[in-house]
């Protein structure tokens, strides 16, 4: 029935519902905010499940939506996803369900403007996802900084402020030039703000390396790449556990989800041109930042960086023009999302007991939260690639795409097999095994039913995706066979 | 033209005009008479009362045939009109919201009211002046006003040295605008902006001695408009004029003095286009760097938004300098919806300002969240709606005057303004980490002043709502500025 406007309802849905969080908030009594912010979700979870029952494995936009929006300039409501954007949709809505359970009683300060920063800010990036039109997606990727900066800054760590800041300027940054490139491309188009005009354009090499530039420093940001990575673990570490699944698992996917978007279909030569140098600060972040992340006395900042390591390999799989690199790079995205979040919410489950991310103060842990560590490690073996977790789909397909291309960059990717377990594994061996360190570790509860929920849920889809990923990569395939074949295709002329 | 007719005809177009002096006229007198008390409830209603009947003539001309009348003084055109509907709802909202602050002060007189009224007509005339004549009248008119308004708060020495610097640089901006409509006088023979336009484009002019009355004309206009490096009066007047005449300053003669830019550089010199632009160039490259970087060392809120007001004027700035049809109406779109946020911001200071007590520091709004999430939500639309965050009307703002910007071909200077874009980001998300992220200042409580609760709500919802839906005023400055080239 309503076919016609699932994206619109997996947009709107959870923005509903948050402003009516955000009018019920009360401190003194969090308990309707909390039902109706699970309600929302759940809600904005179920709307999307058409966009997997009902996608037609082709490449084609489907779940089109077109309205009018701004007619003088030609802007529209245009939405619509592909085999990319569709699980990446659906990822989000997950995502915000956990995230909600995850608050349950964590946070009590301010609730109703949490819940509701959370459930707007997945209505955003719904549509971002979504946006066929670059002013809507604008719109969205922009807005999306509101909540977010808000979710750092009142509810973070001691650092916090700063964390925030820094990372709404870093972003804004970006998307203004980004901004620009865009309305270079309506006046190129003759008017016109849809992405797939641009993606039809011809364009001058000069052009294309200046847009390419352009939208490089806002996904660059958001993914986030070597050299700019650094306002990542601050924010990670300021964030509370909700903004760190969030920031992990969905908004550092925007970016990757930017390059395949904007960059190489919109400038595909300019992409050619520029891969050895994209090529580059991929491999520079996952040997380099792998390295970091092997020394971090701090768990969340050992994960944040061990975040920015797997998107590197995503942004390699980008950039090698294989179909197993692309496929692999998604698959890596969506793994990520829920590796990542895991691993996010066990810290956060033992910071709400302890009120300590440092891993010294840490040991031991396997004999009082026996169920939690079995899942700890569980993650922590997704997270360092282990064959049948989804960690390892993602890695190996870029692994295989890359040797086609080169043996020293598959050498120096595959390095990650070793750095990425060690730095894992090695804060799995401080924190969980080994004598019980200290008196609060001794005192330590196990996983309440509401924590086992969440990683239940999420143990089920890093095996589900690891064990057998062949759904995903029916609906990625087309899309990426479509992608490959429009960046295969001069521009210039 | 030779025979002086003189009939309902002529002067109807000035309908508003006239009907607004009259009724200024009668408050004048009446307030002599009047007993309202402290509130004041006769006077006050009285000036809301002359200003919303002046708005509802306004309103109903609208849609009738451009016209010029007067001799080719005045022009009555859709451009007019909706400048004239906007600055008559901002003096409103103006009053409205500074009625309490003023009561509690003893500035609630019925001088304030007059003035403001008298003000408000010249701005209405600026915004419909044909002829230099016409425009020097409404500018002094309303400037005039505007230094008696700083200067009734005789008692704070800061009011009166704020005075004091408004009326001697406004004179001497006034000073140069006269010399350069001298000049262009001199080199066209006319004073009437249609028979410059002719004169300029059938090469009847002295072009040398026009451009030097250009430079002239413009150095007066950047004056008023608070553009870089005309901008010194700001910072001060802003600061030492109580509140609400900082309002009243920041917000309506911004409008008026589009008007005036849109009628003289667009319409009557547009021959000569290619020298203001230019000129117009250097004015927002200086206004977009110095507002944006002075305004980071600020700690006192209106110094603060003074030094944006400065900034933003180089933005709107920037649409004049396309030199087209989008421009202006870029240029009208973005005036418009600066409106907006001026009332909210400004809005906010009143908002908290109690008996003895002025909310003007930046920590002033630490911890408002805790107070208010209300207002604090609407504060925090409005400055990233300042700051050009969608889903904001700041954000089309930006985007239309930049998409005209760049078909220009300015390419640099759509790159320049967005990177200090981005440095002006960074002043206003202070407010907003101060209001959500700190603990709240001991001094701060929030039970609104009806009127000042009311409009600063209704500024912050309609930058939200004109930020999700910003055709209908889109279409609308569109159809305005191509119904008056």
């Amino acid at each position: 029935m309503f076919q016609g406007y699932v994206l619109s309802l997996a947009i709107w849905v959870p923005i509903a519902f948050g402003i009516a969080v955000l009018a019920i908030g009360n401190d003194r009594a969090p308990a309707p905010a909390r039902w109706t912010a699970l309600a929302g979700s759940v809600a904005g979870f179920l709307v999307c499940v058409p966009l997997w029952t009902g996608f037609q494995p082709t490449a084609e936009m489907q779940f089109v939506e077109m309205g009018s929006w701004i007619p003088r300039f030609n802007v529209s409501y245009h939405l619509g996803v592909d085999g990319i954007a569709m699980p990446l949709i659906l990822l989000n809505s997950l995502m915000t369900v956990l995230v909600v359970i995850a608050h349950w009683e964590v946070v009590t300060e301010k609730v109703g403007q949490y819940l509701a920063a959370f459930l707007i800010m997945s209505g955003l990036i719904n549509g971002t996802f979504a946006a066929l039109d670059a002013i809507l997606f604008y719109v969205f990727f922009e807005a999306m900084l509101i909540p977010m900066f808000l979710i750092i800054g009142v509810w973070g760590g001691p650092n916090r402020v700063y964390a925030a800041v820094k990372f709404f300027l870093y972003t804004l940054l970006g998307s203004l030039l980004m901004l620009a490139s865009f309305i270079y491309l309506y006046y190129q188009t003759n008017g016109s703000f849809e992405i797939l005009d641009f993606h039809a354009l011809s364009l001058p090499m000069g052009a294309q390396i200046l847009i390419f530039l352009a939208m490089f420093t806002s996904f660059a940001v958001k993914v986030p790449m070597w050299p700019v990575h650094t306002w990542l673990p601050d924010a990670h570490v300021e964030a509370p556990t909700g903004g760190s699944v969030i920031l992990a698992a969905i908004t550092l996917k925007i970016g990757g989800y930017g390059f395949l978007r904007f960059n190489l279909p919109i400038a595909p030569d300019a992409s050619h041109y520029l891969s050895g140098f994209m090529i580059a600060l991929s491999l520079i972040a996952v040997v380099y930042i792998g390295l970091v992340a092997l020394v971090q006395a701090d768990m969340k900042k050992l994960i944040a960086y061990s975040s920015i390591a797997h998107m590197g390999f995503v942004t390699l799989g980008f950039f090698i023009f294989t179909a197993d690199g692309m496929l692999g790079g998604i698959v890596q995205m969506i793994s990520h999302g829920f590796v990542s979040a895991a691993l996010f919410l066990c810290v956060g489950v033992l910071y709400d007991r302890v009120h300590s991310r440092q891993i010294s103060d840490y040991g031991g842990v396997a004999n009082t939260m026996p169920v939690f560590a079995a899942f700890f490690v569980l993650f922590a073996m997704a997270n360092s690639g282990l064959p049948g977790t989804s960690g390892f789909v993602g890695e190996f397909l870029v692994i295989l795409g890359t040797m086609k291309v080169s043996f020293w960059f598959t050498f120096l990717a595959a390095t990650t097999l070793i750095t990425g377990a060690a730095y894992t594994l090695w804060m799995i061996k401080r924190v969980v095994y080994g004598a019980v360190a200290n008196e609060k570790v001794a005192k330590l509860q196990d996983v309440n039913g509401r924590e086992l929920t969440f990683l239940l849920i999420l143990a089920a889809a890093v095996l589900a995706l690891g064990v057998y990923p062949k759904p995903l990569a029916d609906v990625a395939n087309p899309s990426i066979q479509k992608l490959l074949q429009h960046v295969g295709q001069s521009k210039i002329g | 033209m030779t025979t002086a007719t003189f009939s309902y005809a002529t002067i109807a177009p000035a309908l508003p005009e006239i009907v607004l002096l009259a009724l200024a006229g009668a408050l004048l007198v009446a307030d002599l008479y009047l007993r309202g008390g402290e509130e004041r409830h006769a006077t006050y209603g009285l000036a809301q009362g002359a200003l919303a009947i002046a708005a509802i003539v306004t309103l109903g001309q609208m849609g009738g045939p451009s016209q010029v009348t007067l001799h080719g003084m005045y022009v009555s055109d859709l451009l007019g009109q909706v400048l004239k509907v906007a600055t008559l709802v901002t003096v409103m909202a103006t009053l409205a919201m500074s009625r309490t602050y003023l009561r509690l002060r003893g500035l609630l007189t019925g001088e304030f009211l007059s003035l403001a009224l008298f003000g408000t007509l010249g701005m209405m005339v600026m915004i419909s002046a044909h002829h230099f004549l016409t425009l020097y009248l409404g500018l002094e008119l309303m400037a005039l006003s505007q230094y008696a308004m700083v200067a009734l708060e005789r008692d704070s020495a800061r009011a009166t040295e704020a005075a004091m610097k408004y009326f001697v640089l406004g004179a001497l901006a006034s000073g140069l605008l006269l010399y350069g409509m001298s000049m262009i006088y001199g080199a066209t023979g006319s004073l009437e902006l249609t028979r410059i336009a002719d004169s300029i484009e059938h090469g009847d002019s002295h072009a040398m001695l026009g451009v030097f009355g250009l430079v002239f004309v413009v150095c007066g206009i950047a004056f008023k408009l608070g553009a870089a490096p005309f901008h010194m009066w700001i910072p001060d007047v802003y600061h030492g004029a109580a509140t609400p005449t900082t309002l009243y300053i920041g917000a309506a003669p911004k409008l008026a003095a589009l008007g005036f830019i849109l009628r003289l550089l667009a319409n009557g010199l547009q021959g000569m286009t290619g020298d203001w632009q230019q000129m117009l160039v250097v004015l927002a490259v200086a206004s977009l760097l110095v507002g944006n970087v002075v305004a980071i060392a600020q700690s006192n809120l209106k110094r603060m938004l003074a030094y944006s007001t400065i900034s933003h004027m180089g933005f709107m700035a920037l649409g004049i300098i396309a030199g087209d049809d989008t421009g202006y109406g870029a240029a009208l779109f973005y005036g418009l919806s600066y409106m907006l946020m001026t009332l909210g911001s400004f809005g906010a200071i009143l908002l908290l300002s109690r008996a003895g007590f002025e909310a003007e520091n930046i920590d002033d709004f630490r911890g408002l969240n805790q107070k208010s999430k209300w207002y604090a939500f609407m504060m925090l639309i409005v400055m990233f709606s300042l700051a050009g965050i969608p889903p904001t009307v700041g954000f089309f703002a930006k985007l239309v005057v930049l998409q005209a910007v760049l078909d220009a071909g300015y390419t640099w200077l759509v790159v320049y303004a967005v990177l200090l874009s981005v440095v002006g980001a960074f002043y206003y998300l202070r407010i907003v980490r101060l209001m959500y992220m700190e603990a709240p200042a001991a001094e701060i409580s929030v039970d609104p002043h009806p009127g000042t609760g009311w409009v600063l709500s209704a500024a912050g919802l309609a930058t939200l709502v004109l930020g999700i839906l910003p055709a209908p005023l889109l279409d609308l400055c569109v159809r305005a500025i191509a119904a008056s080239m």
